[in-house]
């Protein structure tokens, strides 16, 4: 008998990060194989490097000898087939392998509604590399002159959508965004946030489209996209459309397996899938009883990280769960950076109040979410100013009050130096708009002392 | 496209005068005719003078070789009027029979009594050999030569221009025959002017452009990239270095441009140092002005900007020329030994010592600062306090550098290099600090068999020359802006030996924000893997930090912070990223 041999299908964050931290726990043997690339990067950064700020080179955060040095094996390969009965994986190229433990990474994929003339050439989403090496393929140069893609048009306004859109403007083409909602990312920013931001993404030279519906994807004899019509009949000529309304799993190579399914891998707070010795983490998974205040399927780098630390630790025998703590994430809208920690939903309603603040004549502002009646404080969107995830996490598991939040947010002030003290501003203003007194407690100083 | 027009005849407009300025060495022809050597040049020389001004008028790259040539020509004829011929030392030799164990005083006196300074110098230097016995007769002749060699160079010191001595006689001479017209300011005023009109319709545009990160297209351009541009910089700069410590004749022209101000400032001529100090300061003056503009929107950015050219513009250039008007010692008073590796040096205390009370003032200043202020406010604020506020290496380093700091490696095997060779050149710079001061109190100069004015001359030719000079901002288009600092400063090994172990600076994360993205290690200048620590929550706590605050500026989810704090908790060598239930190891 060898060592006991796991073997992770997908090398991005959740596939990556259980693989170290089994490594840390254990001698086992470790295999990390993707067909996506042969070693592993931030996805997240892929932008970058169509913008020119990084190559590919640099989004890769580990130096290449660092796998072999830690004794992590690395495939490139497609595994074609899954055989849990006998335990074994099929590849596209290579021998088939041997598994004591699965785990399944495989994250997940650009979503598409059924458009008619979605699968035309300039069609695509921005998630893997190769959507990366499509799109450079696909578009201009930097500074490149007369080429055939001119303008583009973005369909769904989230995250992804607008960073394409910050790439597409940089290779000088015109960038139109449909918005089904009244505003951009209706569905999380409140309409304050959101209005602002879309007049700062304006100014930078983005045409919005609100209330628009794909209807279909026109192309011309040689199936290259020529426009796209919207349900209220319009049609706006471009050369490229990006896909951008949302991602789901990536399960195709668990279809037809006995690996129980919904729209993600089916697991429980142990990672576990219905099989014995499958697991899964990341984007792909779909929990069965997620936390009250998280969803079934969160694809975000940060959740698929939290997964492969605790999966890690379960399969070198430690069995343990995945308990989210409160929800954090953050973005970059063009020069605006944006933080957000706890709940705060795109409306306030019964359960939840709002409160906007914005630094006068500066792209800063901030939503703070408390509860009407007992004025527990829920959630903070942060905008243009840097918040201390500590701070937040604490106050949020802690169940503080806003008052006791707000109270000490200089503590929670996480800016680079000399970037000003809105807090102070930002404390008093809380107190004229809300007529909630700001509070101090010596247990915050304690918790917070910088 | 206004705006591209813009940059276009920026950029044009700065190369110009780079050529123009660089192209004075082929231009411009220095004429000794109307020289006033008489006034610089001791009168017994006249006839080297009386040839000189006879030379026909010639750009300096001419000039000098003709110079050297007539200098060369007046150095034989002296030896043949005044030393030992080669004809008649064989003539001598002959004498001797073949036995030079018969070689002794009265010899010297029948054969080179004709002139008693000869005899004097004969004497002196061969009396050793007066009835030795030696292996052969050649072995003997080899000697002989050698030493009549030596004693002709010692009459060249003496009557002729000396090795010592040639290079600022030839200086003094080139510059005073440099053409009268690019001595009036006229032409500083076009060249300088045309050069910073030029650079700063460059940066106009980016006036117009939103605060925030501007690192698009860096990894497209050629410039940026190690491609043809960058190469034809790198060689220019090393090209400019070369000349200027070594050829500094063929800068003449240039040197003179500058003679108003070198007048108006310091009462004295201009000098090549004098003109690479105002180059220096002009170069990071408008690139100073570029930082402003492109981190507009980060006040710690500019803030640091105002400091560093501020240290430059006062402390390194005008405050060394007012020393000099009032004629006292004259230094960088806030370049600290051991990057100020000569501050111990003999002649240096030697004229502090000579100079009161004011001398005493900065011998005590320039200690304090390397033994005190180091220690005590890197403690407080982290190397930043020196190499990005207020150094001129590390000034130049943020403005002009800046457009290459992600060309630094950020391997592990450079950082290995890195420890093993900044700290060498730290021990190199101690070792010849305390030969050269023995020498100085003992009047010794051998140190353990060893000349401690060679090692001396050792550590300024690779070290302040090659390393700080021609490497260390030659190589700002290929190896990044910070090769010096990181790879070979003493002083930034010293302070970051500080760091490391006794202050309250680091650079601390954000909690679970962190997405690797590596923007922060691509723009780190010293070549930090900033997201090894950044995506484990772990603090940066490095000896080469100088705490620019790029890697705070570019991330894009406010991960990092340039903090001074507490020293509790500061070294976490086993964090936590926050972010759900459990504790776990990170790697």
């Amino acid at each position: 008998m060898g060592r006991k041999h796991t073997v992770i299908i997908g090398n991005g964050i959740a596939g990556i990060t259980t693989a170290r931290h089994l490594r840390k726990h254990s001698d086992q043997r470790i295999t990390v194989i993707s067909a996506e690339a042969p070693y592993f990067f931030s996805r997240t950064a892929l932008m970058y490097v169509y913008l020119g700020h990084m190559k590919f080179e640099h989004i890769k955060p580990y130096e290449d000898w660092f796998w072999e040095k830690n004794d992590i094996e690395l495939l490139h390969d497609y595994i074609t087939d899954i055989d849990t009965q006998e335990k074994i994986l099929k590849r596209e190229k290579g021998e088939s392998i041997a598994y004591d433990q699965l785990v399944l990474a495989t994250g997940s994929q650009t979503k598409y509604y059924d458009w008619p003339g979605q699968d035309l050439k300039g069609v695509q989403g921005l998630v893997t590399y190769q959507d990366l090496q499509n799109l450079e393929a696909f578009t201009p140069k930097p500074g490149e002159k007369n080429h055939r893609v001119q303008k583009a048009v973005i369909v769904g306004g989230g995250l992804i959508g607008i960073e394409l859109a910050e790439m597409l403007m940089y290779r000088n083409i015109e960038v139109t965004m449909l918005v089904r909602e009244n505003h951009f990312w209706g569905n999380i920013l409140t309409e304050n946030e959101s209005n602002l931001i879309m007049a700062h993404a304006r100014a930078h030279g983005l045409k919005f489209q609100t209330q628009a519906d794909l209807k279909t994807i026109n192309g011309d004899d040689q199936g290259n996209v020529e426009s796209v019509t919207l349900a209220d009949g319009d049609t706006l000529p471009c050369q490229l459309v990006g896909i951008t309304t949302g991602v789901k799993p990536n399960t195709g190579t668990i279809k037809g397996t006995d690996i129980e399914m919904n729209n993600g891998i089916m697991v429980n707070e142990y990672l576990e899938t219905n099989i014995p010795d499958v697991y899964a983490a990341g984007d792909c998974v779909e929990l069965r009883n997620p936390s009250s205040s998280r969803r079934a399927i969160e694809p975000v780098w940060y959740t698929g990280r939290m997964m492969g630390e605790v999966l890690g630790r379960t399969l070198s025998g430690k069995r343990s769960a995945y308990k989210p703590g409160p929800w954090f994430n953050s973005a970059k809208f063009f020069d605006i950076e944006y933080q957000t920690y706890g709940v705060v939903n795109a409306a306030p309603d019964v359960e939840q109040v709002h409160w906007f603040w914005k630094k006068e004549g500066e792209n800063k502002f901030v939503t703070v979410a408390y509860h009407p009646d007992t004025l527990e404080f829920q959630g903070i969107n942060g905008f243009g100013v840097r918040l201390l995830h500590a701070y937040f996490d604490r106050a949020l598991t802690m169940k503080m009050k806003v008052s006791e939040v707000i109270g000490h947010m200089s503590q929670a002030n996480f800016d680079t130096e000399f970037y000003g003290k809105w807090p102070r501003e930002f404390k008093l203003a809380f107190t004229r708009d809300t007529g909630i007194a700001i509070e101090k407690k010596s247990r915050f100083n304690q918790l917070f002392s910088r | 496209m206004k705006q591209k027009h813009l940059k276009v005849l920026g950029a044009t407009l700065a190369v110009i005068a780079v050529l123009v300025f660089a192209g004075l060495t082929f231009y411009g022809n220095s004429d000794l005719t109307q020289s006033s050597l008489e006034q610089t040049v001791d009168a017994k020389h006249q006839p080297l003078i009386d040839r000189l001004q006879a030379l026909p008028e010639a750009p300096p790259a001419e000039m000098a070789g003709r110079v050297d040539e007539e200098i060369d020509t007046y150095n034989s004829g002296i030896i043949a009027q005044q030393g030992i011929s080669d004809d008649y030392l064989e003539k001598v030799l002959s004498k001797l029979n073949g036995d030079p164990s018969t070689y002794n005083e009265a010899f010297v006196a029948d054969y080179f009594s004709a002139d008693p300074d000869i005899q004097k110098r004969v004497t002196e230097s061969t009396s050793w050999m007066y009835g030795r016995e030696w292996e052969s007769f050649d072995e003997f002749r080899e000697q002989f030569h050698q030493k009549t060699d030596e004693i002709n160079r010692s009459i060249v010191e003496d009557n002729g221009i000396g090795d010592q001595r040639r290079e600022q006689f030839r200086q003094e001479v080139m510059e005073n025959g440099a053409p009268g017209w690019l001595k009036d300011g006229l032409w500083a005023w076009l060249i300088f002017g045309t050069a910073t009109l030029g650079g700063l319709l460059f940066m106009i545009p980016g006036v117009k452009k939103h605060p925030g990160i501007k690192n698009d297209g860096i990894y497209h351009g050629k410039m940026q990239n190690r491609k043809w541009p960058a190469i034809i910089l790198f060689a220019f700069l090393i090209g400019f270095y070369i000349v200027l410590y070594e050829f500094p004749q063929y800068f003449v022209n240039q040197i003179v441009l500058l003679e108003p101000l070198s007048q108006k400032m310091a009462g004295v001529a201009s000098g090549r140092w004098f003109m690479y100090g105002f180059l220096y300061t002009l170069v990071m003056s408008i690139f100073g002005a570029k930082m402003m503009i492109k981190y507009r929107g980060n006040a710690y950015q500019q803030v640091r900007t105002v400091s560093v050219v501020f240290f430059q513009v006062v402390f390194a250039f005008t405050l060394p020329q007012i020393l000099t008007l009032l004629q006292k010692p004259s230094y960088d008073i806030k370049s600290i030994w051991p990057l100020e590796y000569s501050f111990f040096f003999d002649y240096r205390v030697d004229q502090m010592l000579e100079a009161g009370t004011f001398g005493l003032y900065l011998l005590f200043w320039g200690i304090a600062l390397a033994l005190i202020a180091v220690p005590v406010l890197t403690y407080i604020f982290g190397k930043r306090w020196y190499c990005s506020w207020v150094c001129g290496c590390g000034g130049l380093a943020e403005t002009a550098g800046d457009p290459f700091r992600h060309l630094s490696d950020k391997s592990l095997g450079a950082w290995k290099i890195e420890r093993w060779m900044v700290h060498s050149v730290l021990v190199f710079a101690v070792l010849m600090t305390a030969a050269t001061v023995y020498t100085t109190i003992t009047g010794e100069s051998q140190v353990l068999g060893i000349n401690s004015y060679d090692v001396r001359s050792t550590y300024g030719f690779f070290i302040g020359f090659i390393f700080a000079g021609a490497v260390g901002t030659g190589f700002y288009p290929v190896m990044g802006n910070r090769v010096w600092c990181r790879f070979g400063c003493p002083l930034a090994a010293y302070i970051g030996l500080v760091q490391r172990f006794k202050s309250r600076f680091r650079i601390t994360t954000n909690g679970g924000q962190c997405i690797s993205c590596g923007n922060c290690s691509t723009y780190c200048e010293m070549g930090i893997d900033v997201r090894w620590y950044a995506q484990r929550g772990q603090n940066i706590v490095r000896a080469s930090c100088v705490g620019c605050g790029i890697c705070a500026a570019v991330c894009p989810r406010g991960v990092l912070k340039l903090e001074n704090r507490d020293e509790k908790g500061r070294v976490n060598d086993n964090p936590i990223l926050i972010g759900r239930e459990g504790v776990s190891l990170n790697l």
